[in-house]
């Protein structure tokens, strides 16, 4: 399981070569976007003088303020090389009032199409179909999906849930309603199910758990499960493993966003004691596990700590963004050479209660 | 094996062992006593699928048997030694006492009060069972349905089981739940945060007499959980707060147990001779260390109310925090010192309003709040009211704290509302016939009783066989 330190330098020798050619890329007038162009006048430093590895890029770069994709207009994100390329806007947030906006082309498709490689036929038969039972609209999500049954061969029937509508319900203890709703978005997913030959399914865990509720998912058909979206702590993803899909079924956990993309995680062990890790999808997106209250430092292995994401594509840059997350920091694991974030949870999540409904 | 006991989760019978896992703990040195497997709403949703099995495997004994079998896990609540946990461990009664006195507080004297109330509960069901259904032959509830008073009987269960979210401040409330099993139902808990120990050592009782393991769910889990159990089983019993039992006032299938407002009144024609009633007002405001919801905490007069206040006072301010082993020991440690910070600060918030004093204070010699050998205690507080209106005048808190209100005879029992308990210390008969047909007191006592005393055959609050089965009209051709 462990991996070699060569692996890891090359790992780390193959980052910094991203970094590299990525802060040349968004600092370059001929190929960056006006957000970053304009930035860097004020910066007090020249990037693609000063940021050669990632490394220098902690040492340089503060927090990016997600702020600005609420603020700004999406086309200052453009690449100068993506200009006149209509583009996806994807959406964050907007539970209240303007949504954070990000913007792509192409980037969803090379994370799912690296991500299908992660996840074996027998669960996820090329030909079959998928389902996503999930929060669509306008996602990053719902079109990353329907690319990743495509490039596997398959089609994806789709049943929306509307996040924002349920954190506000919830907010607001309107409990009865958030429970209509979900059944109401549980009663097409089953319909769906029982009239539909469909053998892989895209999730959050609480709709899952709801969902096998009402229908055995093994006798229905579905062979793999793909899940993401909140919090599953080891014996929740327990239950999901033993008592929800009851051995039967391929069950993959995932951490992802639509400012990074998708982490997947590394097959369960008897070890792990049902501890999910995921591993970001590096060098495209970075994953820190860094001390809450001196962010440039990272905390120990198997220590609590916030996660701070990079992400390094043409399409966008986004350096040490803190997410609204914290995570166990764990060590590299065959496949991946570098850094893992396990348990996974709202930051504060011990100190306070979060609203994550369904979603 | 661990020198920790693990509690593992019940699920109908199978012990489980789960990753979340909360800490009872030593409330004097924060010593971990058990670790107790909690599990989330979806694992209770799945096993009570499957609660048909459960009522089944107690289908298959007569009420008879069943009592019999009570009876001996009875004696072994008592007495015996039981598994304790799914490590090997075993907890003896004495252990029993010790544990539960380190974690939850109570004094060794009030948890044998208590086994000894739950062992009475569990030896004499019979009795409880023949005054809960009004003599009816048991046997009926075998084949469902009977003939006894001259007349065809048949009966159903209103639900598959009993749910049960119970509070961690006093044991014998295990007692609500027992003659379920009699009555053929099983149960499905989730214990207090800080008292998983009597229901786990009942259901371990109850085992080792020969009940089918199947019958007992035992699920520590979050609030999400607890409402599963209270939607899902039929029937439920929930105490709390108003706040909490507002929410299922209107829910027939759940049984509701709040806040008691116990209260002793003394009528016109007693009231002078108030000091014979001294010991028993003030014996119904402290036993069991003030905690129950039968415990009195108001006291209303026609007059001499701040005499009788300072009565009390004296009685009962000197009372002041013992070892916990010790057999004259009178109040109870708090589990969760919050609990105490709250009830301390809302007694003091409650007395910055004029019209109210703490007549305790004087006799107390310090604060409320006290800390002893590490536990933190309350002290008896005794509050004069010169009104009904006054904030603390009905309230109750979970120590030994009684309100003396004056009110005229003539306006009580329009003053008083809902009362668990009453003993009326009154022989005029026309105020004895008022107070009988006063719909708001569920246990009525007449001269003076302590509102303490409970008959086991007389539920002073819901009956338990109603609740779980109901009578139907029935013909049978062949």
């Amino acid at each position: 399981m462990s991996v070699d330190a060569s692996k890891i330098q090359a790992a780390q020798a193959e980052l910094d070569a991203r970094v590299a050619e990525m802060i040349e890329w968004h600092f370059n007038p001929q190929t960056g976007c006006p957000f970053w162009l304009n930035w860097a006048k004020g910066a007090g430093f020249d990037p693609r003088k000063e940021v050669k590895t990632f490394a220098d890029l902690i040492a340089k770069f503060p927090h990016f303020k997600d702020e600005s994709l609420r603020d700004e207009q999406p086309e200052v994100w453009v690449p100068a090389q993506f200009k006149g390329k209509p583009f996806n806007i994807f959406e964050t947030g907007g539970t209240t009032g303007m949504p954070k906006q990000r913007i792509g082309w192409n980037d969803y498709k090379v994370d799912y199409e690296e991500f299908s490689g992660k996840i074996s036929d027998d669960h996820f038969p090329r030909g079959g179909a998928w389902m996503m039972v999930g929060p669509t609209g306008p996602r990053r999500l719902r079109l990353a999906i329907e690319h990743l049954a495509n490039f596997r061969g398959s089609s994806c029937y789709f049943v929306d849930l509307d996040p924002r509508f349920v954190k506000k319900v919830i907010s607001n203890k309107q409990f009865d309603i958030a429970r209509q709703y979900m059944d109401h978005v549980v009663d097409q997913a089953v319909t769906l199910l029982k009239n539909r030959k469909i053998t892989g399914l895209f999730t959050t865990p609480k709709l899952l758990e709801a969902l096998a509720e009402k229908v055995d998912l093994h006798d229905a058909g579905v062979r793999g499960v793909f899940c993401g979206g909140t919090t599953m702590a080891p014996q929740y993803t327990r239950f999901i493993v033993e008592e929800v899909l009851e051995g039967r079924i391929g069950f993959y956990p995932t951490y992802g966003n639509t400012l990074m993309g998708l982490a997947a995680s590394v097959p369960l062990t008897k070890e792990d004691n049902f501890s999910i890790t995921y591993y970001a999808p590096q060098p495209r997106a970075i994953l820190r596990v860094v001390n809450p209250d001196k962010t440039t430092d990272l905390v120990d292995f198997d220590q609590w700590g916030r996660v701070e994401l990079t992400t390094l594509t043409k399409e966008f840059f986004m350096p040490r963004f803190l997410e609204r997350d914290e995570a166990i920091r764990r060590k590299p694991r065959a496949p991946y050479a570098w850094d893992g974030v396990a348990e996974v949870r709202p930051f504060g999540a011990m100190q306070k209660n979060i609203v994550e409904g369904v979603y | 094996m661990s020198n920790i006991p693990h509690i593992p989760v019940m699920r109908l019978g199978r012990a489980y062992e789960s990753l979340d896992q909360l800490e009872v703990k030593n409330h004097r040195s924060g010593e971990v006593m058990a670790k107790v497997s909690t599990v989330n709403a979806g694992i209770i949703r799945k096993d009570l699928r499957k609660i048909d099995t459960a009522r089944a495997a107690l289908k298959q004994l007569t009420v008879a048997k069943l009592i019999e079998l009570s009876a001996k896990a009875g004696e072994l609540f008592l007495n015996g030694t039981v598994p304790l946990g799914d490590q090997g461990h075993t907890q003896s009664a004495q252990q029993y006492i010790e544990t539960l006195s380190l974690t939850s507080g109570l004094p060794h004297v009030m948890v044998k009060r208590n086994m000894t109330k739950i062992h009475y509960a569990l030896t004499h069901m019979k009795t409880v069972l023949n005054g809960l259904s009004r003599g009816l032959d048991l046997a009926i509830l075998d084949s469902g349905m009977g003939e006894q008073f001259g007349t065809k009987l048949a009966f159903f269960p209103t639900g598959k089981a009993l749910g049960l979210v119970m509070p961690s401040n006093s044991p014998a409330v295990n007692s609500l739940w027992l003659p379920a099993i009699a009555l053929k139902t099983p149960v499905v808990i989730k214990p207090g945060r800080e008292e998983p120990w009597t229901p786990y050592r009942l259901i371990q009782s109850f085992i080792a007499a020969g009940v089918p393991a199947e019958a007992f769910g035992f699920y520590p889990t979050d609030h999400e959980g607890a409402g599963e159990i209270l939607r899902t089983c039929g029937r439920a019993l929930i105490f709390g707060d108003k706040s909490t039992t507002d929410q299922y006032a209107n829910n027939p299938a759940v049984q509701v147990h709040g806040p008691g407002w116990s209260k002793i009144i003394i009528g016109n024609d007693c009231i002078e001779e108030w000091r014979n009633y001294i010991d028993v007002i003030a014996g119904s405001i402290s036993d069991n260390g003030g905690r129950s919801c039968i415990n009195a905490s108001a006291i209303v007069v026609p007059k001499y109310g701040a005499e009788i206040a300072d009565a009390l006072a004296l009685k009962l301010g000197p009372i002041a925090p013992t070892a916990p082993d010790d057999e004259a020991a009178r109040l109870s440690g708090f589990a969760n010192p919050k609990m105490a910070d709250f009830i301390d600060g809302s007694i003091e918030e409650g007395l910055k309003t004029p019209g109210a004093t703490d007549v305790t204070a004087k006799y107390r010699g310090g604060p409320r709040k006290v800390e002893f050998e590490g536990g933190i205690y309350l002290r008896p507080t005794i509050v004069h009211c010169e009104s009904f209106d006054h904030p603390l005048a009905n309230k109750e808190f979970l120590c030994p704290y009684a309100s003396v209100v004056e009110c005229p005879q003539d306006q009580m029992l329009e003053k008083i509302g809902y009362s668990l308990a009453v003993s009326a210390i009154t022989k005029d008969e026309a105020f004895i016939e008022q107070l009988m047909a006063f719909p708001e007191i569920e246990r009525l006592n007449i001269g003076p009783v302590s509102t303490m005393a409970i008959s086991w055959d007389q539920p002073h609050e819901g009956n338990m066989f109603e609740f779980l089965w109901q009578r139907r009209s029935i013909e049978r051709a062949w």
